[in-house]
């Protein structure tokens, strides 16, 4: 079996740590154990395949069964990766029976069995040829039943007979394939390679080597100089140059500086940060206390959504081995603190962020000041996403040149996305600044299949950004993926979110659904998101039922304006977003969905016309 | 004291350093429509009518945030900025259940008043008619938030001029809502006072003295500016 392109083994220069502790032993399973794959039985199947190796032969027990972070191809979990002989191999445990999780249903046989070979076998062929079948409970062997090779990456292979009992498939994945062969691991580094609640693994991977190197050797300077050559920019949307604004935060009058990590992930259909949290934290705290020590703060915040209870727990565990080990906390000159998020998608924006971990109600407040001059307390704060942060150690590794070579001209680096909606491999890929869209929807994700009678199938847009971002039809999918490009096409970056729709889907109703969502979401502090968002809603809900007349777009698209122009943050900005670039790309359909123009037409609601000018008019109050 | 030159609307304007825009404008002699602003407490830019067009600059700001810088070119009357008006207070109007006919408030209503200013007749947008609650629990004053339009200018009274902090907004989206105390009977607070200046800050009928009947709430004719004033003197020194 060929090595991989898409999850090397990590094979960067590491400090003098590694030579300590080897991370990577002869065999090993590594369980993806991150939300995905949780939904998928990850954790029982962890718990019976360490069971079955306490009971199982003496030749299982040169195995290290490990649990990691994100594998990538979520729609096939649970996964797991082995290494071995003509490893890595991956594999992805399956069920017949689409309603139950796969991880769940295996037996103690069946563990044993995978256990024994996966100890045992002289290449990864042989591991793919193991027939969980035989070991099901109850013991209903179907007569002669295939040997279950490698099958197209992320295509189930056909349901083996289930004569009582769930039946369970076992299938190799072919890391070959351009969805692993195309990624470019970098923030996701060693995401599924490390076991995220060992802070010595990370170490024997290099962790906290770089900032260990900014406290003996570098200025906070030279560290700015880095990320500014890097061409880093913001990876939460905005987008904005990341060593801009540390200079910003740097260059403050003295006094106590703060800095924040966003962690607050909101986005429906995103899910990057998530992984790298529960992937590689000790990654995020490292580019974090890089970040503090460049702008010269002493302490700072991690605030994560509530929703992320396993991000929550690793994390909070990284922390504390961090600070047992002496690495973070006092006399490290830095003290970092988790906050939880309480439910409220716009805490995810910076100013509603901080006033939150002020113990107030999370609500925007008009900038400037912008928190890099005006933060927490008052002092000037550094704010970045997760992913920026992830980066940052890369960057001070290999080099500010080595991340400026990857990408486009404006857009530097890796970007990670999460591949979600309609497309037949989902999860999670990081590719290089200025890939296609085409690449990533189509030749990683496989596209969308069709439905089953009906002929076609394939893509109808993609929505990326969220409910902040808008969609890009097919016929645009060759579009790079960089800040600028999205953004002439009226959709956004966003953070990652890659949301991409099949044929069956009706556009005016996928802007109603992220209207919706950005209705329940207002935080209601200025009148447009809270009230506009709401007769937007409720305008395309008369479209819907067929109760509009063609001119009501019109009103429609006024108000998106209204909203977008008006609105005091950048949620409220971009919640229109969606129905304008879907208006934009897809008019016809909205069209369609308006009821003919009928006699009454006349009578039917006016377009608005011009205010009169400003100022008291005649007979009214002054 | 440092002074600033900058251009409204067409005409030069020194303002002393430090000024908002809002306060630039008035200075210029121009009037700006504003709901959520009240001089003498600080100011958040919730209610989006004091937006204006400042050369150079994508995004329109809220006067009553934004700092007067040297030079800076100010629109404030554009036939855009006229329609953005119109479209915000029709959305006020929409959203709560504001009736003229019988409000306590109706002749001195800010946001009546605003309708007028931005030439607003009608809302083209349909009335949601949230169902609200109105209490009237305290021995003095009462609340009709069928009437509030969420300015939160009496939590700021409160809080920052009188300290007792007995207002807060609750909630979110549509679904925000003024609450007395930890979300009480506004007369089971035992932290107001009683002082009043929440009903003299508010803009609408929402609070309002229970003598009054229809259309008899009048501003108070020399609070406003008191308050103003007791926001502006030196801090008093320590005894």
């Amino acid at each position: 079996m060929a090595t991989v392109g898409a999850l090397p083994r990590p094979r960067e220069p590491a400090g003098e740590l590694a030579q300590r502790s080897p991370v990577t032993p002869g065999r090993q399973l590594r369980c993806c154990t991150a939300s995905g794959c949780r939904a998928g039985g990850a954790g029982p199947l962890i718990e019976a395949l360490r069971q079955a190796q306490a009971v199982a032969d003496p030749a299982a027990n040169g195995l290290v069964i490990k649990s990691v972070g994100c594998l990538r191809l979520c729609s096939r979990g649970p996964l797991l990766a082995w290494d071995g002989p003509g490893g890595p191999a991956l594999f992805a445990l399956g069920s017949t029976d689409p309603g139950t999780a796969p991880g769940a249903a295996i037996g103690p046989e069946q563990a044993r069995a995978l256990v024994l070979a996966a100890a045992t076998a002289p290449g990864p062929d042989t591991l793919a040829a193991l027939d969980l079948e035989a070991w099901r409970p109850q013991a209903l062997l179907p007569e002669g039943s295939p040997s279950p090779g490698p099958s197209p990456v992320g295509v189930a292979s056909a349901p083996p007979p289930s004569p009582g009992g769930i039946g369970l498939t076992w299938d190799q994945m072919d890391l070959d394939h351009p969805f692993f062969a195309l990624q470019q691991p970098l923030v996701l580094l060693h995401c599924g390679w490390i076991d995220p609640d060992s802070i010595e693994e990370a170490l024997a991977l290099g962790t906290y080597g770089q900032w260990r190197r900014c406290r003996s050797d570098l200025s906070p300077e030279a560290v700015r100089a880095m990320v500014h050559r890097s061409g880093l920019r913001g990876r939460g949307g905005a987008g904005y140059p990341t060593g801009l604004k540390w200079d910003t935060v740097a260059l403050q009058p003295p006094g106590p500086r703060f800095v924040v990590c966003n962690a607050d992930e909101g986005d429906p259909g995103a899910f990057m940060d998530r992984s790298v949290l529960e992937g590689d934290p000790h990654r995020l705290l490292e580019g974090l206390a890089i970040a503090a020590f460049a702008v010269g703060a002493e302490s700072g915040f991690l605030y994560v959504r509530a929703e992320y209870p396993l991000a929550i727990e690793r994390l909070r565990r990284a922390l504390k081995q961090a600070h047992q080990k002496g690495i973070l906390g006092p006399g490290t000159g830095l003290e970092l603190e988790l906050r939880v998020g309480a439910g409220a998608y716009v805490c995810g924006e910076e100013t509603a962020l901080l006033q939150s971990i002020q113990g107030q109600r999370g609500q925007p407040r008009p900038r400037p000041p912008y928190p890099a001059q005006s933060g927490l307390w008052g002092a000037p704060t550094l704010i970045n996403n997760v992913e920026t942060l992830a980066a940052v150690p890369a960057i001070l590794r290999r080099g500010a040149e080595w991340f400026a070579a990857i990408g486009t001209d404006t857009s530097k680096g890796t970007k990670v996305f999460s591949l979600s909606g309609a497309v037949r491999r989902t999860g999670l890929v990081e590719v290089p600044m200025g890939t296609s869209l085409r690449t990533v929807v189509e030749t990683m994700g496989g596209g969308v299949p069709a439905a089953p009678g009906s002929p076609g199938g394939g893509v109808k847009a993609v929505q990326t950004g969220g409910p902040s971002g808008g969609c890009i039809p097919a016929h645009l999918l060759d579009t790079p993926v960089d800040y600028e490009s999205l953004q002439a096409l009226g959709s956004a970056m966003g953070s990652g979110g890659m949301v991409v729709v099949g044929e069956a889907m009706a556009m005016p109703e996928l802007a109603r659904h992220f209207m919706h969502f950005s209705v329940e979401e207002s935080c209601g502090k200025c009148l447009p998101c809270r009230a506009g968002t709401v007769q937007l809603e409720q305008l395309l809900d008369r479209l819907l039922a067929g109760l509009a007349e063609p001119g009501e777009l019109d009103q429609l698209e006024q108000l998106c304006r209204m909203v977008k122009a008006t609105s005091l943050c950048g949620l409220g900005q971009a919640a229109p977003n969606p129905v304008l670039s879907a208006l934009r790309h897809f008019r016809a359909e909205f069209l369609a969905a308006c009821r003919a123009e009928s006699p009454r037409a006349a009578f039917a609601r006016e377009p608005f016309p011009a205010g009169p000018a400003l100022g008291p008019l005649p007979g009214g109050r002054p | 004291m440092v002074a600033l030159t900058l251009r409204i609307d067409g005409q030069a304007v020194a303002v002393p350093a430090g000024s908002s825009l809002l306060a630039a404008t008035r200075l210029a002699g121009l009037a700006l429509p504003v709901l959520c602003h009240l001089d003498g407490l600080t100011p958040v830019g919730a209610c989006r009518l004091c937006l204006v067009a400042i050369e150079g600059q994508s995004k329109l700001q809220p006067a009553c945030t934004s700092e007067a810088l040297e030079g800076q070119v100010v629109a404030t009357n554009t036939a855009e900025l006229r329609e953005l008006r119109r479209m915000a207070v029709e959305l006020f109007f929409a959203e709560g259940n504001h009736v003229c006919a019988y409000c306590v408030a109706s002749g001195a209503c800010e946001l009546q008043a605003m309708a007028v200013t931005v030439g607003m007749d009608h809302s083209r947008f349909p009335y949601q008619y949230p169902l609200r609650d109105v209490d009237a629990s305290h021995p003095l004053f009462s609340l009709d938030a069928n009437r509030c339009i969420l300015c939160s200018r009496c939590v700021r009274v409160c809080a920052e001029l009188e300290g007792a902090h007995v207002w807060d907004i609750a909630g979110r989206g549509r679904h925000c809502r003024l609450v007395a105390g930890l979300d009480q009977p506004w007369g089971e607070v035992d932290a107001c006072t009683s002082c009043g200046q929440c009903v003299e800050a508010c803009p609408t009928g929402a609070l309002f003295h229970k003598d009054d009947s229809t259309a008899e709430k009048h501003p108070h004719p020399i609070r406003a500016l008191q308050l103003r004033r007791v926001h502006d003197l030196p801090p008093r020194p320590d005894p």
